[in-house]
């Protein structure tokens, strides 16, 4: 029962989030919410930072590593399978039926609308993972949050660094300054 | 010539095991595999599949995976290719996933994951700037952008339900400036 779910959830989050890579955060988030016992919002963080430095799209990495937490190996399958699935098939059904569907005037009208609306469902995405990392169990976290004010400005500055490399400086300062709870 | 069914299979597992992050990320390793190595198609023809995947529901990798799977050999082609895509994502993922499973509880781990978490977010906010200097540009984009986070992070709506609502105001929109001009 519980994979025919994970499917389900999946296949939804597979069906709604357009713009790939971080777009399906968002819907992860919510997924958290309804079914905590499947994922946290905590694990969701760390999720992220295991799919930046492994190889793969983003969207998919997070899609097992859910799946895998919620159901373990099997889960991990359905989830993946789940969040594919309606694009295999939309994706086959506007190969076969509509030969310009990117320059259709219906789909760019609703992209024009779609794509600052997905910008902002990752910020919401980012506030969440935000107040994780400011409010650790509940009470402020002076240390990660000074630590994130500091790291912040540096990350925009060099944008051409490895996102791997980050997340190892990240590890290291984290055992270093203790940033935890 | 009939492109063989593990040829395609094999293309896109290299393609998913060779690319860190969707999206962009994945298309020099397109163009080795599908253009160069192939000749399963133009440059030109790759572009405007990755436009398509970028434009439909689902992860851009996986689309763009099936999308090329389905011209070369039909619906099995979409399928296998995008197996091959997604495997090496299982795999990787669920090794690590269980390996962190049995290291959870040390208080090593979750200090080195509390300080990721600070460099997730501050990967997260570079994402954002990135997509929102190409999509949040004016006026109209700035509004929607600021629903999208007013309407899921002040109050509560889904991910779902914000989609819905950009495609049907966007659709709206287009339908009003075309009776116009």
């Amino acid at each position: 029962m519980v994979h025919l779910a994970l499917f389900w959830e999946f296949f939804k989050i597979g069906l709604f989030s357009i713009g790939g890579g971080l777009a399906t955060l968002p819907f992860l988030y919510k997924l958290a919410e309804t079914h905590p016992h499947w994922i946290t919002a905590a694990q969701i963080a760390d999720m992220v930072a295991i799919s930046e430095s492994t190889p793969g799209p983003i969207g998919i990495n997070m899609a097992t590593y859910a799946g895998y937490h919620a159901a373990g190996l099997f889960g991990g399958l359905v989830a993946t399978l789940g969040e594919i699935a309606p694009s295999v098939v939309i994706i086959i059904l506007i190969a076969r039926f509509l030969e310009n569907f990117d320059k259709n005037r219906w789909v760019s009208s609703a992209f024009w609308a779609l794509r600052p609306t997905v910008v902002g469902l990752i910020t919401f995405a980012l506030l969440k993972l935000l107040s994780l990392v400011v409010f650790t169990d509940g009470m402020l976290n002076l240390r990660a949050t000074i630590a994130f004010a500091l790291v912040l400005p540096v990350v925009l500055v060099f944008k051409r660094v490895h996102p791997l490399l980050w997340i190892a400086l990240g590890a290291a300062a984290g055992i270093a300054f203790n940033l935890g709870p | 010539m009939r492109v063989r069914l593990a040829a395609l299979y094999l293309a896109f597992l290299k393609i998913g095991a060779l690319t860190f992050g969707g999206g962009y990320a994945m298309l020099p390793m397109l163009q080795r595999e599908v253009i160069d190595k192939h000749g399963w198609a133009t440059a030109e023809e790759v572009l405007d599949i990755w436009a398509i995947g970028q434009c439909t529901p689902g992860i851009i990798a996986v689309n763009t995976a099936t999308m090329i799977g389905y011209r070369k050999r039909g619906i099995a082609g979409a399928i296998v290719a995008t197996l091959g895509e997604v495997t090496p994502s299982l795999l990787i993922i669920t090794a690590l996933a269980s390996l962190l499973a049995r290291v959870q509880d040390s208080v090593w781990v979750a200090r080195a994951f509390a300080g990721i978490r600070i460099a997730v977010c501050a990967l997260i906010v570079q994402s954002i700037i990135t997509l929102a200097r190409k999509s949040v540009v004016d006026l109209p984009s700035i509004l929607l952008f600021l629903a999208s986070v007013v309407l899921t992070f002040l109050l509560g709506f889904t991910p779902i339900a914000v989609v819905t609502l950009a495609i049907f105001c966007g659709l709206i929109v287009g339908w009003v400036r075309r009776g116009r001009s």
